[in-house]
């Protein structure tokens, strides 16, 4: 018990929720105070977590892994959720859904999410997911009284159980055929000849998929991403991607690392489906939280790619994937949330129209976060697509690259077309002045980082290669 | 000199972005600042442009006014440099946007600001692209100028603008992304990305091929070559005037610049076996597009047409890899970029006044616009390529080069100039002479002096060049020569290799 104070982040984080949950249920509208207190906390975890970033250690008879990988992600998740909890306070309480749950099950989700990306044993993964879906379902479903919000928290639900039971199956494959449920124990004893275990790592990979919404496992997404409140939708696009990469990594990388050749073609094959469906099925949407949908499919492809490499390179270019792709969603997100007129808020792409004259400072900011999705130089955004290609170059995918590097023009297509109404089309009637502090922060901050990136990108990738040198 | 002299050519337009965003106050009096601004920013790169190629050592072919700064690792440096090849693009470039800059005042209505602001932008990228000497930071510049076309097509073009700026978009980063292939393939082989290394590099000849038409894609989109060069006309036709400039005279060098410095300098034995692919599209595109401008109505689509007869000429010229091919196809492409520029603008101001671009809406213009008709005149006779004119040298020096390859490519290249000759004087003779059917043309008030402003400065380089070629010959022949000599050394040693 001498290292128990590596695990302080969870256990702060699970003290906290608990407490703040007796606050509301005795606290009569006490969103506010909830609210300020759940970012408060999870500001609060960064630097406990960042005191151990430099250590690598195995906790629980090597069943929980505290190292500069899951220390990374950690950070990131803390830091994203907490701009999602700042950005979206005035959406929650513009539509008057400001029950305290929210912010209690952003912060079990997160709970989870740490599960998710330091457990090193298939229990503890199942648990770490388990939290952090069951806490997802019941958000996209917080608008009550709205038919599609609802109608999205019962798709999420039913598709998301389905899937559990699968990665739940795959584990029980491997638990039969290996006869544990750790990692290292997994990778000593993985026989590639054996069927079983095969097929135990496909229902692995699929459960893990779907988390991540990877083609084919991806269909809830836009009916999700459409129906849930917005401010839910901007938390799904940011936080669970991350810990769905960690867990990806992880199990990947440690307990299957030695058949990587049984992993890689499915990996590819879903990367591919991804970045091409993603790329495709957009072009039709016009309504930006579908299309949005659609375009982090495509980016969970790129991000997939990098992995399906199999190299160190490849990893450290997906986690650099993953943190700008969180970066330039916060910035489309808050710029989607600005989208309001009288307090109502509009989704359809349409609405943006003329939006360069009325606000040209957003206009400016969200044109810079979509060329950047799109990955034009020199913006953030190309430089994540870049380590990506570099690595799937060097490990000869030669099909890959250039199928990633086609879909990407393509998808440059939906990016131009959200510009061209923003640029192009005539002006409509103003949308309403910010005056969230939140949301000018976070948009300030991400304009800044997308934009100037490129000035010294050394200083990211020096975080991004020691995080994936925990896997190699 | 230890000045950077490079990089404040190059950033110093963002400088002048800078103050553009900072001026704020009454719309009229912004405009007016904005535009003094951005015009001082300008014309201070064209000064400095111009001590930059007199401190130029002619007789070296050397890149020089080196800098280099660590960037991305250990690998990806910020490096600039020029040599003959590149410097006088440069210098067309910082002389191109001043006149631009002056040309908006009359084309552009509406946000003058904003255009401005992505002039400048345009510019630094444009100078990135010809001074960059690291692959990696050639690309970012070759791409990051998309944005601000984009725009400048979409926001201030004509009807058709949404469409048109898509298709320049997309064209250009699909041809663009398979040049990313390769450039990363190419550093992952040679282990660096500096130009001035690989140069000296010899890439496996079995990757050659591969790699050369990954920069092909990019460079032949942006030509344009045939059959990739419909976007062309229409980004041409529905862009402001400064827009088409730009995309004329600078936007199609960038891809001659990239074949003669990419494409020859690291993949010779690929280029020398896919020049005839290059020989034979270019002579479609020359003769197919010269037919095609015949045809048109409108006065932009017809010279956007004959540009790409004239960038025809410009890779045939390269592919010939001997001296006067390559000096030919640099000249043809600052004398195209003077032209080119000078046509737009000359179309601008009729456009400007009469707000049509076709050509049987004019007819007599010279009864009301003789000044007029005297610029227009020399400009259409040195884009048919009169000798006398700067169309001429480059174009015969082209013809010469490849005459000592191949008769029958320049036989048939020979008949675009003759094409060339039947298009443009239709098109001047439909516009300048003839009745004056329309009303609006009896009313039409002579250039005034923004307008002489912009059109002489290049009437006098149209003819200085073609008296005095060799302004522009002494500065590139050593480095050219030096092109030819590095290609035909590693042509035989392979040859050689090949017969052992």
């Amino acid at each position: 018990m001498d290292n128990l104070n590596l695990i302080y982040p969870e256990l702060f984080i699970g003290i906290f929720l608990m407490v703040l949950l007796i606050v509301g249920v005795f606290k009569k509208n006490s969103f506010n105070l909830i609210s300020k207190f759940t970012a408060l906390s999870l500001l609060v975890a960064i630097p406990m977590v960042y005191i151990n970033d430099n250590v690598s250690v195995k906790l629980f008879s090597n069943n929980y892994i505290i190292d500069e990988l899951s220390s990374f992600l950690k950070i990131l998740i803390l830091a994203s959720s907490a701009f999602a909890l700042f950005f979206t306070n005035q959406y929650i309480k513009d539509n008057k859904i400001d029950q305290f749950e929210y912010p209690i099950l952003i912060m079990s989700a997160i709970l989870g999410m740490f599960v998710m990306v330091s457990s090193n044993n298939l229990i503890g993964l199942y648990l770490g997911i388990e939290l952090q879906s069951l806490s997802l379902y019941v958000l996209a479903s917080l608008s009550r009284d709205s038919v599609k919000s609802t109608e999205a928290g019962v798709k999420y639900f039913v598709l998301g159980a389905l899937s559990s039971g699968l990665l739940l199956y795959g584990c029980s494959l491997i638990y039969g055929f290996t006869g544990s449920t750790n990692y290292y124990i997994i990778a000593e004893n993985f026989d590639s000849r054996n069927l079983g275990l095969l097929f135990g790592l496909v229902f692995i990979l699929i459960g893990l998929a779907f988390k991540i919404s990877a083609v084919p496992f991806h269909m809830w997404t836009p009916d999700v991403y459409e129906g849930a409140p917005t401010s839910v939708t901007a938390f799904f696009a940011l936080a669970p991607k991350v810990a769905g990469f960690g867990a990806i990594i992880r199990i990947l990388y440690v307990a299957f690392g030695n058949v990587f050749v049984e992993w890689q073609i499915i990996l590819i094959f879903i990367s591919v489906a991804s970045m091409i469906l993603g790329a495709v099925a957009a072009i039709g949407q016009t309504n930006i939280k579908r299309l949005m949908a659609y375009s982090s499919i495509s980016h969970m492809g790129y991000g997939l790619a990098g992995l399906a490499t199999g190299i160190d390179e490849g990893v450290s270019a997906s986690i650099l994937y993953i943190f700008l792709y969180v970066v330039m969603n916060i910035g489309s997100f808050v710029c989607i949330l600005i989208m309001k007129r009288k307090n109502i808020y509009f989704e359809n792409i349409r609405d943006l129209s003329g939006l360069s004259k009325n606000h040209p400072v957003i206009a400016f900011s969200f044109t810079v976060f979509l060329f950047s999705l799109a990955g034009i130089p020199p913006l953030a955004g190309f430089f994540a697509k870049f380590y990506i290609f570099m690595a799937v170059i060097k490990a000869e995918l030669f099909a890959l690259a250039v199928i990633g590097l086609v879909t990407s023009v393509i998808s440059a297509f939906y990016y131009l077309k959200i510009i061209k109404i923003i640029y192009f089309d005539p002006e409509q009637e103003k949308f309403d002045s910010i005056t969230s502090k939140g949301i000018k922060v976070s948009l300030t901050f991400s304009t800044l980082l997308i934009l100037f990136y490129f000035l010294n990108p050394s200083i990211l990738n020096y975080f991004v290669n020691i995080a994936s040198k925990a896997v190699q | 000199m230890n000045l950077p002299i490079l990089t404040i050519i190059i950033f110093l337009p963002l400088i002048g972005v800078l103050f553009i965003l900072l001026t704020k106050g009454d719309e009229k009096k912004v405009n007016q600042i904005c535009f003094n601004v951005s015009l001082l920013t300008s014309f201070l790169v064209f000064i400095l442009s111009l001590l930059l190629w007199s401190n130029f050592d002619p007789n070296s072919a050397e890149f020089q006014f080196i800098e280099e700064q660590p960037w991305i690792g250990n690998i990806i440096k910020y490096k600039v440099g020029v040599d003959g090849i590149s410097i006088l693009f440069v210098v067309l470039t910082s002389l191109i946007i001043p006149l631009c800059i002056i040309a908006t005042s009359n084309s552009v209505k509406f946000r003058q600001k904003d255009f401005l602001i992505a002039l400048l932008l345009m510019q630094t990228m444009m100078l990135g692209v010809f001074c960059s000497l690291d692959i990696f930071i050639f690309y970012l510049f070759f791409e990051a100028g998309l944005i601000p076309m984009f725009l400048i097509i979409g926001i201030w073009g004509g009807i058709r603008r949404v469409y048109s700026a898509f298709k320049f978009f997309l064209y250009t980063l699909f041809g663009s992304v398979f040049m990313l292939i390769a450039i990363i393939f190419i550093y992952l082989k040679a282990g660096t990305t500096d130009i001035q290394e690989l140069l000296k590099f010899d890439i496996d000849a079995k990757y050659q091929y591969w790699l050369w038409l990954g920069f092909f894609t990019s460079f032949a989109v942006k030509t344009p070559m045939w059959p990739v060069h419909t976007w062309l006309p229409d980004a041409h036709v529905e862009a402001p005037t400064s827009g088409s400039v730009i995309l004329a005279a600078i936007l199609l060098k960038m891809a001659g610049y990239g074949f003669i410095r990419f494409s020859l300098g690291f993949f010779p034995v690929a280029s020398y076996y896919f020049a005839p692919l290059i020989f034979t599209l270019s002579i479609i595109g020359i003769i197919y597009t010269s037919l095609v401008a015949l045809m048109q109505k409108d006065m932009k689509k017809l010279i956007a047409y004959s540009s790409v007869a004239h960038m025809g000429f410009v890779t045939i010229g390269i592919f010939a890899f001997n001296s006067q091919g390559i000096e030919g196809s640099i000249f043809q492409m600052i004398s195209h970029g003077i032209v080119s520029a000078a046509l737009f603008l000359s179309v601008g101001v009729i456009y400007d006044r009469m707000h049509t671009r076709e050509i049987a809406d004019y007819g007599g213009v010279v009864n009301t616009m003789p000044k007029y008709s005297i610029f227009f005149m020399v400009f259409i006779l040195a884009s048919l390529g009169l000798p006398g004119t700067s169309g001429f040298i480059g174009e015969f020096l082209v013809l010469i080069g490849v005459f000592k390859v191949n008769y029958l490519v320049s036989l048939l290249a020979a008949t675009g100039v003759v094409l060339s000759a039947c298009y443009s004087l239709w098109l001047y003779r439909r516009v300048v002479f003839g009745e004056m059917t329309n009303d609006n043309v009896r009313s039409l008030k002579d250039i005034n002096k923004f307008e002489v402003m912009t059109l002489l400065p290049l009437l006098i380089l149209t003819i200085v060049l073609g008296i005095f070629p060799n302004i522009i010959l002494d500065t590139i022949s050593t480095s050219v020569e030096n092109v030819v000599t590095i290609y035909n050394s590693k042509i035989s040693l392979l040859n050689q290799t090949n017969i052992k």
